[in-house]
């Protein structure tokens, strides 16, 4: 099993979500989330006094998969979330060692 | 020739100015001539603009400023400014009236004579309007000393306590405004000396600023400042409290004619175009030096404008408000710039805006006064008269030392009195739950 974090575009959120429900994916979670990468942040200015906002909103989105899925969820995300700018986002895929569903006692794969 | 004798006429002017002799000038007609009738549509345009200059306060100061500061201090920045209108609109009524206004004791304080407004009547005053009710001038001049008081929060927002705010705000109005109102418009020594402020240029907008100049120093920098987010948390509240402001100081400027007369439409006149230059001067500037037009640039120019045009107001054509409102927007930009400079810590720039403007318009009256455009004025050095500039800088410098000095006794004596700061934690926590238990947004 794996956990995909997926870093994207606040505005790309229900583009994502939608395509990872066409491919049959059944549930995420979602967290909006403050950082940068290369693309930095912004200035603002007010009454001449500048301000340099490094921290850029961003929306995380995990889901965890079965390994024969994660190859395929990648590649959705991607198309999904990609405007081609600079800012689009990042995805870490990391091991989930278990799982359990909590209303079942389910664990393991089944528990996803 | 003309030019070699205006400089004569100035330096007559301030060396006269300077020798400080009562009755130089023309002195003012106490005396009581023939019966005075009241007006009907004088006194209604100065009750109205009472009222217009109430909704500057609160709530247009009040929002201007709640908007400026950050989450956290919203509240406590508001509460400032009712406060003050409150315990201020007492104290003028009790006392403060008859101190600036009252009968002149040797040319430096009013008398005693008409505390608790005796003697304050539905009768007009010779001198403070002839045509409507003393009570209704009593009032218009209430909300001035209610608003310049509440226009120095701006320097120590987000950190003052909110005790010592208050006792700052009523020894400030007691001790530094009542005495200015009296020298330059209740009959006190620099009216002696032909001394013009129209709306309290000086009276308000120099003493405020001044007064927010040394407040910024004493108190010292917000924690963070300079490191911190600090920027503003509501804009389009400051945008709300702008069209406030620029609405009432119609009333501020155009009810200073004490009738619905001429002089109440180009000193209306007046002030709208500085504002819409200033507006536009201020904008122009930042996107020329930061790139981008700012819509608090936008805001703060329009301000910088109309308190810039106050003291010269109904004294001059429109063709010199918009020069002024162009001079004004600049000016008020680049002291905001530079304030960074210097180390302290202005927070919602009352020094860049009212301080910097107060002097320039001041200053401007010297220069673009004409008798043209108000009989009851007099002509400034573009018309001739170098004297009046000479006056008009004495007013400048008298206005501003005098706030400093006694702006910093005051503040020491409150500081001894009850401390001037919160504590690092309640700077940190907010004052609006830290000196009230309340939070804007919830």
């Amino acid at each position: 099993m794996k956990l995909i974090e997926a870093i994207v575009k606040p505005f790309k959120l229900d583009e994502v979500k939608d395509a990872l429900l066409e491919i049959g994916i059944q549930g995420m979670t979602v967290t909006e989330v403050k950082g940068f990468g290369r693309q930095k942040g912004h200035k603002e200015t007010y009454r001449g006094q500048e301000y340099t906002i490094e921290f850029v909103p961003k929306v995380k989105i995990e889901v965890a998969v079965n390994d024969g899925q994660v190859q395929r969820v990648l590649e959705t995300i991607t198309r999904a979330a990609k405007t081609g700018s600079i800012g689009d986002g990042k995805i870490f895929v990391r091991d989930l060692t278990s799982a359990v569903r909590i209303r079942t006692g389910e664990t393991g794969e089944s528990a996803l | 020739m003309k030019a070699s004798a205006q400089w004569k006429t100035f330096i007559v002017g301030l060396a006269g100015a300077l020798t400080l002799l009562p009755g130089l000038g023309a002195g003012q007609a106490w005396a009581e001539n023939a019966p005075l009738k009241v007006d009907s549509g004088d006194t209604a345009w100065v009750l109205v603009s009472s009222a217009f200059v109430l909704a500057m306060l609160m709530p247009g100061l009040a929002l201007f400023y709640g908007g400026l500061v950050r989450t956290k201090n919203v509240l406590a920045t508001i509460m400032q400014s009712i406060m003050i209108l409150s315990v201020v609109s007492l104290l003028w009524i009790l006392f403060g009236y008859s101190l600036a206004f009252g009968p002149d004791k040797g040319g430096v304080i009013g008398g005693l004579d008409w505390v608790g407004l005796s003697g304050v009547g539905s009768q007009p005053h010779a001198v403070y309007g002839p045509t409507i009710p003393h009570q209704a001038f009593m009032l218009f001049q209430l909300m001035f000393a209610a608003i310049a008081p509440a226009l120095i929060t701006g320097a120590f927002a987000e950190r003052k306590r909110f005790t010592s705010v208050v006792l700052f705000a009523a020894m400030w109005s007691v001790l530094v405004y009542v005495p200015l109102a009296h020298w330059i418009w209740g009959g006190g020594w620099l009216a002696q000396l032909g001394a013009l402020d129209f709306a309290g240029g000086a009276v308000i907008h120099i003493s405020s600023g001044a007064s927010a100049l040394i407040a910024a120093i004493v108190l010292g920098k917000r924690r963070g400042y300079g490191t911190d987010y600090m920027a503003p948390h509501n804009l389009p509240m400051t945008l709300l409290g702008t069209g406030f402001l620029w609405f009432g100081w119609f009333g501020f400027n155009g009810g200073s004619a004490l009738g619905a007369n001429g002089v109440a439409v180009s000193a209306i006149i007046a002030s709208h175009a500085a504002a819409c230059m200033g507006a536009i001067s201020w904008c122009g500037a930042e996107w020329m030096h930061r790139g981008k037009p700012t819509v608090l640039g936008l805001a703060s120019g329009a301000v910088a404008g109309l308190a810039t045009v106050t003291p010269a107001a109904g004294y001059i054509s429109p063709l010199f408000a918009i020069l002024i409102g162009l001079v004004a927007g600049m000016s008020c930009y680049a002291a905001i710039v530079w304030k960074g400079r210097f180390g302290y810590d202005d927070s919602l720039d009352v020094v860049g805006i009212h301080g910097v403007g107060g002097v320039i318009g001041v200053l401007a009256t010297g220069l673009f006064a004409s008798k043209v455009v108000n009989p009851g004025g007099a002509d400034g050095l573009f018309f001739g008269n170098a004297g009046l500039f000479g006056v008009q800088l004495l007013v400048v410098v008298v206005t501003t030392v005098f706030s400093l000095v006694a702006t910093f006794a005051i503040l020491k004596l409150v500081d001894a009195m009850t401390g001037l700061r919160v504590s690092p934690e309640e700077e940190a926590t907010g004052l609006d739950l830290s000196q009230h238990n309340e939070r804007a947004y919830s």
